[in-house]
C-alpha cells in the first residue's frame, strides 16, 4: 500500500510527549480490542484518534483513564511512567475524560456533579461554595457558561457536555480526552465546542479527540492517529493528509465517501401526513402537528438532533405508537388511533427499519433465518397456517444473505454473533425484499462500519430508483445531505422547514435544527 | 373519643411506629445507594431473636443489642456479597434472607431454650425500660401540652428516641455531607461515581451496613423493649414490608418517612382497638382492613395519585462497567 504507516515522524515529535502509550493490549474474552498499541501525544496539541466503530478507540482511552485495565503495556505521562489502576489515579495524573455517554447524576445540580468525588472535606457546604467561585472563573476563561444550580435533567445535552468539561477542569486536568463529543450536538453547538477546545489548547492543555467523523479531524486536529481492528495503523500530521486517505486507512481499502446517485424522478405521493400529533406515555406532546408528503421514487430525509420527535414519527408510522391526524399511503387512510399494529402496516406496504435494530429490529438470541421472517412469518412463502416451513425459510435467508453481502452467510448463526453492520444488513434485507411501497428507515448506519455504510446506502438508492418512496431519519447530517432528495428538519416536534437537498448545506440545516428560522434569527 | 383515649392511641402510635421507622430508614440508606433491600424483615427478625436470646442468657440487654447488631450485619454482608460483589439479583437475595431468618430463628431458638422457638421471658434489667422525661410527672396535669409531654412523648424506650433522632441525622448525612452526596449519586448513576474515582463497591457496602445496624435497632425494639418481653416466632409480622411501603410512600426521603411511619403506626394502634373505633366513628371496620391500609395507600401512591414516586434510578441494578 502506498500509505506506509509513518509512526511519529512529523515535526511535533521533539520534546517530551504529554501522553505516551507503549505496547498496550487489551482483550475482552476472545475479542482483541487493542493490539500492541503505541502512541505519543505532544503537549499543547489536539490529537485526533479516528477509526470505525469497534476499532478500539474508546477502549484505548478508557484504559488511559483507568476505567479498564490493560492486559499489557506501559503508560507515560509527561515522560514519567505512570500506573493508572483506577480513575482516581488518572485524575491525579492530570487526565480528564468526557465520555460519549455522559457520566452525570441526572437529578443533581451542576454544582453537585462538579464537586462529586472532588470534595474538600466531609462537609459539603464549603466544597460547594468553593466550586461555585471556581466555576464562575472557568466560565469566563473558556466560554463554559452553565447555571450552577440547574439540575442536569433540565439542561440540554450541549450544556451537559460543558458540565463534563468543567468537571475535568475543576480537577485541574491538563489532558482532556473527548469520546465522540459531537454525536449529540447540533452543528452550532459543535462549533461552540470546537471554539472551547481551541481555547483550551491555547492555554496549553493537551486534547485527545476520538471521533469517526473525518470532517472534524480535518477541522480541528494537529495530528491524527488511525485505528483499525484494534491496531494503530498510522499517525500523521493532519495538514499532510486528506479525508480520502484517512478513510482508506480506516477501512483498509478505497471507499466512496459520497453517495453515487442520479437526480430523483419523483412520481405520485405515496405517503401523505397531515397534522400528525403524538402524546407520549408521560403526557408530553412529542409531535405537534407534522405534515409531510413523500412521493414515489424519492428519498425524504428528516434531519434533526436526536429527541426532537423523529423517533415518534417513525414509531407512529410503523404502528407501535398512537397518534392523531391523518396518514395516507397510496391514497388509502391508515389507522393511527391504535386499532392497527405493526403487522397491519407491513400488510399495507410499509417496510420499517427501526432506529434501534438490536431492540426493535432483531431478536438477538434467534438465528438469522428466524429473524429474516420476523413480521413476515404469516406470509405464504414461509408456511401454511400455524405450520412454518423451516427449509423454505432457511433457503430464503441464505439467498438474502448472499445478495446483501451478509458475512458470514450462515442462516443458522444467532443474530447477536454478527457485527453491527451485518446485523443491519439482515434487517435491511428483510424490509427491502418484502417489496414495500414505502420504506421507513431510521439511523440506517448507526454503529455500522464504513464499508457496510456504502453498501446500505446503495441499496436505499436502488430501492428509490425502482420507484419506491423512502422516509429516512438520521442524526448524521452528512448522511441526510448525501442520501436525500428533499430534506425536512425537525425541531421540538415540528417541521421547521423543507429544503431541496442539492440547494442546501449543513449551515442552513444546522440553524433549522437548532430551531432558528429566518424570521427569528 | 375522649382526650385520655386519644393520648393512649398517640402513645401507642409512637411505640408501634418506632420499629417501622428504624427499618424504613434502613431501607432508605440501602435503596438510596441503589441496593433494593427486601430483606429488612429477615434482618429485624434475626436481630430481635439474638437480642432477646442474649439478653435472657447474659442478663444484659445492651450485650443482647450488640449481638443483634452483629447478626443483622452478618445478613447485610450476605446481601452485599450476593448483590454487590457477585452482582446477583437483589430481590432474590433479600427473599432468601427472609426465609433463612424465619427458619433459623425458630430452629436455633428451639434447640437453645426448648420453648417452642420462643426465648424466655425477659425480666427487669434484661430489657429496655421506658424512660420518664424530667418533669413529666409534675406537669402531667397541665392541659394539652402537659399531658402530651408526659403521656405521649415521655415514657418510651431509648430505641424509640433513637429512631426519632435518626430522622434529622439521616437527613443531615444524606444532604449535608460528602458521604451523603456520594451515596445518593451511587444510587442514581454509579458510573458517575466510578469515573469520579470513587469505589462503587465500598460505598454500597457502607450503605448496606448502615441498613444492617438500623434493622437491628428495629428488631431489638420489638423483642427487648418494654412492654415486650422476649422473642416469639415470626414476631416481625411483615413490618419489614410495611417499612418498604412507607419508604415508597415517603418517596425515599427521611422526614416524609417519619410521617409515613407515624401514619402507619397510627393505623396499627387503631386496629388494636376495634371497640374504640366503632364508638368514635360510629361504624365498625375489620381489623384486617386497617392492617392492609399501608399496602393500599402504597398502591395508590404507586399508581401516581399522590404525585409520582420515582425510585433511585440505578436501584436494583448491579453495577457493571460497559461491555
Amino acid at each position: 500500500m502506498s500509505l506506509a504507516p509513518q509512526v511519529q515522524t512529523q515535526s511535533g515529535s521533539q520534546g517530551t510527549p504529554a501522553i505516551e502509550l507503549r505496547g498496550i493490549s487489551k482483550a475482552f474474552g476472545p475479542v482483541q480490542a487493542n493490539k500492541d498499541i503505541s502512541i505519543r501525544v505532544m503537549p499543547g496539541t489536539i490529537h485526533g484518534i479516528i477509526g470505525e466503530n469497534g476499532a478500539g478507540k474508546s477502549t484505548l482511552m478508557s484504559i488511559l483513564y483507568g476505567f479498564y485495565h490493560a492486559d499489557s503495556g506501559e503508560i507515560f505521562i509527561n515522560g514519567r511512567r505512570t500506573l493508572i489502576p483506577d480513575s482516581q489515579a488518572a485524575i491525579r495524573a492530570g487526565i480528564g475524560m468526557v465520555f460519549q455517554h455522559f457520566k452525570l447524576v441526572e437529578n443533581f445540580t451542576v454544582l453537585e456533579n462538579v464537586v462529586l468525588g472532588a470534595e474538600d472535606g466531609a462537609l459539603l457546604r464549603p466544597s460547594l461554595a468553593k466550586a461555585r467561585a471556581q466555576l464562575r472563573q472557568l466560565a469566563e476563561e473558556y466560554e463554559l457558561d452553565v447555571d450552577p444550580d440547574a439540575r442536569i435533567e433540565e439542561i440540554g445535552v450541549g450544556f451537559q457536555q460543558r458540565v463534563e468539561i468543567l468537571k475535568a477542569l475543576y480537577r485541574r486536568a491538563d489532558i482532556l480526552i473527548l469520546d465522540e463529543p459531537t454525536g449529540v450536538l447540533t452543528p452550532p453547538e459543535a462549533d461552540h465546542l470546537f471554539r472551547i477546545l481551541r481555547n483550551l489548547k491555547a492555554q496549553g492543555k493537551t486534547i485527545v479527540l476520538i471521533t469517526h467523523k473525518l470532517r472534524e479531524i480535518m477541522d480541528i486536529t494537529d495530528t491524527v492517529s488511525v485505528m483499525r481492528r484494534g491496531e494503530m495503523t498510522a499517525t500523521v500530521a493532519t495538514r499532510d493528509t486528506n479525508p480520502a486517505q484517512l478513510a482508506e486507512l480506516m477501512v483498509g481499502r478505497k471507499v466512496l465517501l459520497r453517495v453515487d446517485k442520479t437526480p430523483a424522478e419523483p412520481g405520485a405521493p405515496v405517503l401523505e401526513i397531515d397534522n400528525l400529533r403524538v402524546v407520549d406515555a408521560k403526557g408530553v406532546e412529542r409531535l405537534k402537528g407534522v405534515s409531510l408528503a413523500v412521493r414515489a421514487g424519492e428519498i425524504l430525509g428528516i434531519a434533526g438532533v436526536a429527541g426532537n420527535g423523529q423517533s415518534e414519527l417513525l414509531e407512529v408510522l410503523g404502528g407501535y405508537m398512537k397518534g392523531t391526524g391523518t396518514v395516507r399511503v397510496k391514497g388509502r387512510p391508515i389507522d393511527i388511533a391504535g386499532h392497527e399494529d405493526a403487522r397491519d402496516r407491513r400488510d399495507a406496504g410499509i417496510g420499517h427499519v427501526p432506529e434501534d435494530r438490536q431492540q426493535a429490529g432483531l431478536i438477538l438470541d434467534f438465528a438469522a433465518w428466524e429473524n429474516i421472517a420476523l413480521g413476515y412469518h404469516h406470509r405464504d412463502a414461509y408456511g401454511r397456517g400455524a405450520m412454518m416451513d423451516q427449509a423454505a425459510m432457511k433457503a430464503d435467508t441464505a439467498d438474502k444473505m448472499q445478495r446483501f453481502d451478509v458475512r458470514p452467510p450462515n442462516p443458522m448463526l444467532a443474530a447477536k454473533n454478527f457485527s453491527g453492520g451485518n446485523q443491519q444488513k439482515i434487517v435491511v434485507a428483510r424490509e427491502i425484499e418484502s417489496g414495500p411501497d414505502l420504506l421507513l428507515i431510521g439511523q440506517p448506519t448507526r454503529g455500522v462500519d464504513i464499508g457496510a455504510i456504502e453498501f446500505i446506502h446503495k441499496q436505499i438508492v436502488a430501492l428509490r430508483d425502482q420507484g419506491k418512496a423512502i422516509l429516512l431519519v438520521s442524526v448524521e447530517l452528512d448522511e441526510i445531505l448525501s442520501l436525500s432528495d428533499r430534506i425536512a428538519v425537525m425541531f421540538d416536534g415540528r417541521i421547521m422547514g423543507e429544503k431541496i437537498a442539492a440547494d442546501t448545506d449543513a449551515n442552513e440545516l444546522g440553524l433549522l435544527m437548532a430551531g432558528i428560522t429566518e424570521g427569528t434569527a | 373519643m375522649d382526650w385520655a383515649t386519644l393520648l393512649q392511641i398517640l402513645d401507642a402510635t409512637l411505640r408501634l411506629a418506632s420499629p417501622l421507622l428504624l427499618a424504613c430508614l434502613a431501607g432508605l440508606f440501602s435503596e438510596r445507594a441503589g441496593i433494593f433491600d427486601i430483606g429488612l424483615e429477615g434482618k429485624m427478625l434475626v436481630a430481635a431473636f439474638l437480642a432477646a436470646g442474649f439478653a435472657a442468657t447474659t442478663g444484659s440487654v445492651w450485650l443482647g443489642l450488640l449481638v443483634g447488631i452483629a447478626g443483622s450485619l452478618a445478613l447485610s454482608a450476605v446481601h452485599g456479597l450476593a448483590s454487590i460483589t457477585f452482582r446477583g439479583n437483589q430481590l432474590i437475595s433479600g427473599v432468601a434472607i427472609n426465609f433463612l431468618a424465619s427458619g433459623l430463628t425458630v430452629v436455633v431458638g428451639q434447640s437453645w431454650f426448648a420453648e417452642g422457638g420462643r426465648t424466655p421471658q425477659l425480666g427487669d434489667g434484661q430489657r429496655f425500660e421506658e424512660l420518664t422525661f424530667p418533669g413529666a410527672t409534675e406537669i402531667r396535669d397541665l392541659p394539652i401540652l402537659g399531658s402530651l409531654y408526659s403521656e405521649v412523648l415521655s415514657g418510651h424506650t431509648i430505641l424509640v428516641y433513637a429512631g426519632l433522632l435518626a430522622v434529622p441525622l439521616s437527613w443531615w448525612v444524606l444532604y449535608r455531607t460528602r458521604f451523603g452526596l456520594r451515596l445518593r449519586a451511587v444510587g442514581e448513576n454509579p458510573a458517575a461515581v466510578d469515573t469520579a474515582g470513587i469505589s462503587v463497591t465500598r460505598l454500597r457496602f457502607a450503605a448496606v451496613a448502615i441498613a444492617g445496624v438500623l434493622c437491628a435497632l428495629a428488631g431489638a425494639q420489638l423483642s427487648t423493649a418494654e412492654p415486650a418481653a422476649g422473642f416469639v416466632r415470626d414476631m416481625t409480622a411483615g413490618r419489614g414490608y410495611i417499612a418498604l411501603a412507607a419508604l415508597i410512600f415517603a418517596k425515599w426521603r427521611p422526614f416524609p418517612a417519619l410521617g409515613a411511619c407515624l401514619l402507619f403506626g397510627f393505623l396499627q394502634a387503631l386496629a388494636l382497638r376495634p371497640a374504640l373505633f366503632q364508638q368514635s366513628f360510629g361504624f365498625s371496620i375489620q381489623g384486617q382492613l386497617l392492617d392492609a391500609m399501608p399496602y393500599i395507600l402504597t398502591v395508590i401512591i404507586l399508581a401516581g395519585f399522590v404525585g409520582r414516586a420515582i425510585p433511585p434510578r440505578a436501584g436494583g441494578e448491579p453495577y457493571v462497567k460497559e461491555r
